[in-house]
């Protein structure tokens, strides 16, 4: 017995909709779709006429959509923005190079204007050759934080006012979810911001305009549109942290659907106890970026990769940074404690 | 006794790579008494298609949370899910969510 849609009434229900429970067909999902991500733009004035607007784009699923819709939405709202597309090739064989050729197609499938920033000519390492040094437990940690910084140049070779990226509803709440269960109170407070602040040295403000749209209707909107994207997990991502939130909030969401909203008004919502202590934003003496410490994170994991020191910003070393940055030599013991590493 | 029934198996988002990489399959499903419904596909597919790490593709009775189906080009949550009875000709597509976007 086929489903009408809720919405029209007159054709056949093709999907149902986690955050609503609504069933509806292609062309109304398509538009509820769009018009969700519109309405979450406006809401927050992500945007002003004449920005020009970097999309990070990895030609994966959530960026593959985010380029489509904001340019649909673009023309059909007269958002009167320019859009470039933006990528970090982080150099990951068999991973990225594939990935980056998907990006290169959709370059030409919507004709926006492409740029690509490499870890190797930004930091002299590849992914790859950080894994070499550094094992499979923290690479992650080196991606996420070298490819934040990477965007942020990239965008400032583009000369864009800001950069979107395609983070999900489920995305958000994972990270709200990790954060928790790290105890790390001040991520917590910023995870959930749809937009970051513009201040620091070269740090351009970016937003999330797909904060809101289910990782499921992603990919059932690039499904029923036949969008192309690359779908590969990465290489190195099987022992990320990442993975336990992930499994955990698939579980509840086939329980419960709405428990992926429910999780990031949770985390919009939460308010953090006085006298709490919070790290105060600065600039980093090295390099000017936008950090918390002495070092920012980029050049305390740098520095350790130079000096053969891959656990040197893995864990809590800040008392090391003022060694580090006044040159001074480190201990046999606070050495040891930096090699060591666990396949 | 039921005749035996041609599904069009399909496999996408990632989910091609427990099964050889191959994205596209015909497949008949033998003749039985009861009708086919998905929850019998899903044991079959297991018993015969999946090449590795069956845990990446079903957990219990059912999909993987984070394994997309679909029905003739609906969602299989419109259509009964695991009790849906398969018809000859059905298209069924498993589309995975699990990857970096």
């Amino acid at each position: 017995m086929p489903v009408l849609c809720s919405s029209c009434a007159e054709k056949r229900a093709v999907l149902k909709r986690p955050k609503t429970g609504h069933s509806l067909c292609k062309e109304c999902f398509f538009w509820a779709f769009e018009e969700e991500v519109h309405q979450t733009i406006v809401a927050a004035k992500l945007f002003k006429p004449g920005e020009t607007v970097g999309i990070a784009a990895s030609g994966g699923k959530d960026s593959t959509v985010l380029a489509h819709v904001m340019k649909v939405l673009n023309e059909r709202y007269s958002y009167g923005l320019e859009l470039m597309l933006l990528s970090v090739d982080e150099g990951i064989t068999g991973y990225r190079d594939d990935s980056l050729e998907t990006v290169k197609r959709n370059q030409q499938q919507y004709e926006l204007p492409l740029k690509i920033v490499s870890y190797e000519e930004l930091y002299g390492w590849t992914m790859d050759a950080i894994v070499k040094q550094v094992g499979l437990k923290n690479n992650c940690t080196f991606c996420g934080v070298f490819r934040r910084q990477a965007l942020d140049r990239g965008a400032i070779m583009l000369k864009v006012d800001k950069i979107c990226t395609g983070h999900n509803a489920d995305d958000v709440a994972e990270t709200v979810l990790m954060n928790v269960l790290r105890g790390d109170i001040a991520r917590l407070r910023r995870c959930t911001a749809i937009s970051t602040a513009s201040e620091g040295e070269g740090v351009v403000p970016r937003c999330k305009p797909l904060k809101y749209a289910y990782e499921k209707e992603i990919v059932l909107y690039a499904y029923f549109k036949k969008l192309d994207y690359f779908s590969t997990e990465c290489i190195y991502s099987p022992n990320a942290y990442r993975g336990y939130a992930r499994t955990f909030l698939k579980d509840l969401e086939s329980v419960r659907p709405s428990s992926i909203m429910d999780i990031i008004h949770s985390g919009e919502n939460l308010s953090v106890r006085e006298g709490v202590k919070m790290p105060v934003q600065g600039t980093c003496n090295r390099c000017g970026y936008i950090s918390s410490q002495a070092l920012c994170k980029s050049c305390v994991l740098l520095e350790g990769l130079n000096r053969g020191l891959p656990k040197l910003g893995i864990g809590k070393h800040h008392r090391l940074h003022d060694k580090i940055l006044s040159q001074q030599p480190l201990t046999e013991k606070e050495e040891r404690k930096l090699k060591s590493v666990d396949f | 006794m039921a005749a035996p029934i041609a599904i069009h198996l399909e496999f996408g988002g990632g989910a091609e790579l427990l099964f050889n990489g191959v994205k596209e399959h015909h497949v008949t499903l033998p003749s039985q008494s009861e009708p086919w419904d998905v929850k019998q596909l899903l044991v079959w597919i297991q018993r015969n298609l999946l090449k590795e790490r069956p845990e990446l593709f079903v957990q219990g009775d059912s999909v993987r949370p984070g394994i997309l189906v679909l029905i003739n080009d609906a969602d299989w949550e419109l259509m009964g899910e695991l009790d849906y009875q398969l018809q000859d000709q059905d298209n069924i597509v498993f589309i995975s969510t699990l990857h970096g976007g």
